[in-house]
């Protein structure tokens, strides 16, 4: 079984994150990490490794700090990296972005399973794992919080608001999942000290086939015209309940009109 | 005048209020065309017609509602082809963005999600507004290849009706055999907890690591405002409430016009769920929790002294 999993490289929630110059999302004045979604899928590719054989292959595209992101998966347990990264590709989209994932897939070749996250933490549009299967021509099996590889083939439970369903497809297949399907392990000091000796292979766009013209800022489909800072919200009324509490949350509701 | 279309989101052909709000958003750009997937048309067509259809592509059959997205995306892009329209507009739900991110690369077009408006421009172009990292940013947007694509969230708008002519268009389509790939071989409906559904709610109220799993407090609060109940990822976590009903990063992003915490922190996963709501109540025990720098209105206290009170009070002023 060889399982590819796509991670991204984003800016720690925690910090403050903000764009280039150029409307981008700041990915190198700000700390970056392995996005903690993506860890779910490096946890599932290495269980089902673990319950069975295989080689788990980590692919991240993005600028020189998303290597990161590629070794704090191998130090989970991951076998080798790819980074896609080359000077053209900053600013990409996610149509870009899916193409590069998808030539570096093929460049591997023989991959049975392609597992990501439910979305970055930082653009969180959920697209790209969408694109790639369309882009692959891979059954696409998204939103697992249930995951079952069986023979040839892949089962998943995806909880929707309307309907809890089960979905099925016969490898190869992408199947993206969300933060319910299991708990990342942390890396060991055992896990940090091999990965070290884990190979990791940088792809430029030449390797991957990819002219310069199909990605970057300038070849994006979309564009950002103006960003805005909210403006922090006003500080408002706190009270402590001194056996009053509930009455005065609902005067206040009614002088807003909630009531 | 060319036409929009809007992938129309119902259930057995009830109709969802984010489909009258698209229906509402497509007319600034042209004629509103529905396509609705699915069983039901019958009872759809009237309130399709209502806030302005002309058209509506309907398609059904296990070929596409048996199987995930892809089939739903291969609809669009024939459409798309054949009509060459202003935009499409989506629902910005998990279902939706799949389509629409298929539906982009199909056609070579720019996709925008999680749109919470969508003007004209100046020369009648799609501009997007979007609130990002968080909400701590606004950032308008603008599709600059192929067809827009965009996914717009709930109460983007305010329906408008507009009589229609909702009346039956057709376009072949063939859904390929690499669409059906990705089979749904079984699926539960989820009780429906009579409240309103989370993401369209004009008042959600949710419950935190402080309910300690009581979450009857929470509930006959939320009832007594027809609110929809929310929760924290902590109390997802825990196993209290499920993860349908989870507001944050990872779970649900609302911005109701009253958003009510109780018991919880406001860490940033939570707050990147809920920080645009237009108006911030919360209920907690702890003075130094870090939701109270977004409150209008806090109350430090025990969530199970203040919410009985203010329940009563609430309906004692609805009579």
């Amino acid at each position: 079984m060889n399982i590819v999993v796509c991670v991204k490289y984003v800016p720690d929630a925690q910090s403050e994150r903000g764009f280039a110059s150029d409307n981008t999302t700041d990915r190198v004045n700000v700390d970056g990490l392995l996005s903690e979604l993506d860890e779910y899928a490096v946890e599932e590719a290495l269980k089902i490794v673990e319950a069975g054989e295989g080689e788990v292959t980590v692919v991240t595209v993005g600028p020189d700090q998303a290597a990161d992101a590629v070794k704090k998966a191998l130090q989970m347990g991951a076998d080798k990296g790819v980074h896609v990264s080359d000077e053209a590709i900053s600013g990409s989209d996610a149509p870009a972005t899916s193409l590069l994932l998808a030539e570096a897939i093929k460049k591997l070749g023989d991959v049975d399973l392609v597992l990501t996250g439910m979305a970055s933490t930082d653009g969180t549009m959920s697209v790209v794992p969408a694109m790639l299967a369309e882009r692959l021509g891979l059954p696409q099996v998204t939103f697992a919080s249930e995951l079952t590889v069986d023979g040839g083939s892949v089962t998943i439970r995806r909880d929707g608001d309307a309907a809890s369903q089960t979905i099925t497809a016969s490898l190869p297949a992408l199947v993206s999942v969300t933060d319910q399907i299991n708990e990342p392990r942390y890396p060991s000091f055992k896990g940090i000290m091999a990965a070290k000796k884990k190979p990791v292979e940088t792809w430029g766009l030449a390797d991957l086939g990819v002219d310069a013209s199909q990605v970057g800022l300038a070849a994006a489909w979309t564009t950002v015209d103006a960003i805005t800072k909210r403006p922090p919200r006003e500080q408002g009324t706190i009270i402590t309940d001194e056996g009053d509490g509930g009455t005065k949350l609902a005067e206040f509701l009614a002088s807003r009109k909630f009531i | 005048m060319a036409e929009v279309l809007v992938l129309v989101d119902h259930a057995n052909g009830e109709v969802r209020k984010t489909t009258a709000e698209l229906l509402t958003i497509a007319r600034r750009f042209g004629e509103p065309s529905a396509v609705f997937i699915g069983d039901g048309l019958d009872a759809a067509r009237e309130t399709l017609a209502k806030y302005g259809a002309e058209k509506v592509y309907a398609f059904s059959g296990d070929d596409i509602t048996g199987h995930l997205v892809a089939p739903q995306a291969e609809v669009l892009a024939a459409i798309v082809q054949q009509v060459s329209p202003a935009a499409v507009l989506i629902p910005s739900n998990a279902e939706g963005k799949e389509i629409a991110a298929r539906l982009a690369i199909k056609t070579e077009s720019g996709v925008i999600t999680d749109a919470v408006d969508v003007e004209a421009g100046p020369d009648g172009e799609v501009v997007t507004t979007q609130s990002v990292f968080a909400g701590s940013y606004t950032v308008k947007a603008r599709v600059t290849k192929g067809t827009p694509i965009v996914a717009v969230k709930p109460n983007s708008a305010a329906p408008e009706e507009a009589p229609g002519a909702a009346a039956d268009a057709s376009v072949e389509v063939t859904i390929s055999d690499a669409a059906k790939a990705a089979k749904i071989v079984e699926s539960k409906e989820k009780q429906a907890s009579g409240r309103p559904e989370l993401t369209e709610a004009a008042i959600v109220v949710s419950g935190g690591r402080g309910t300690g799993g009581d979450f009857s407090k929470v509930e006959e609060f939320a009832d007594s405002l027809g609110a929809a109940v929310g929760a924290s990822r902590a109390a997802v976590d825990a196993g209290w409430y499920p993860h349908s009903s989870q507001v944050g990063q990872t779970g649900k992003q609302v911005s109701p016009q009253l958003y009510v915490a109780c018991g919880i922190s406001g860490a940033i996963q939570h707050r990147a769920g809920m920080q645009t709501s237009k108006t911030i109540v919360a209920i907690n025990k702890d003075e130094e929790a870090p939701i109270f720098e977004l409150v209008d209105f806090g109350v430090v206290g025990d969530l199970f002294a203040v919410l009985p009170q203010a329940t009563e009070a609430v309906k004692a002023a609805k009579g």
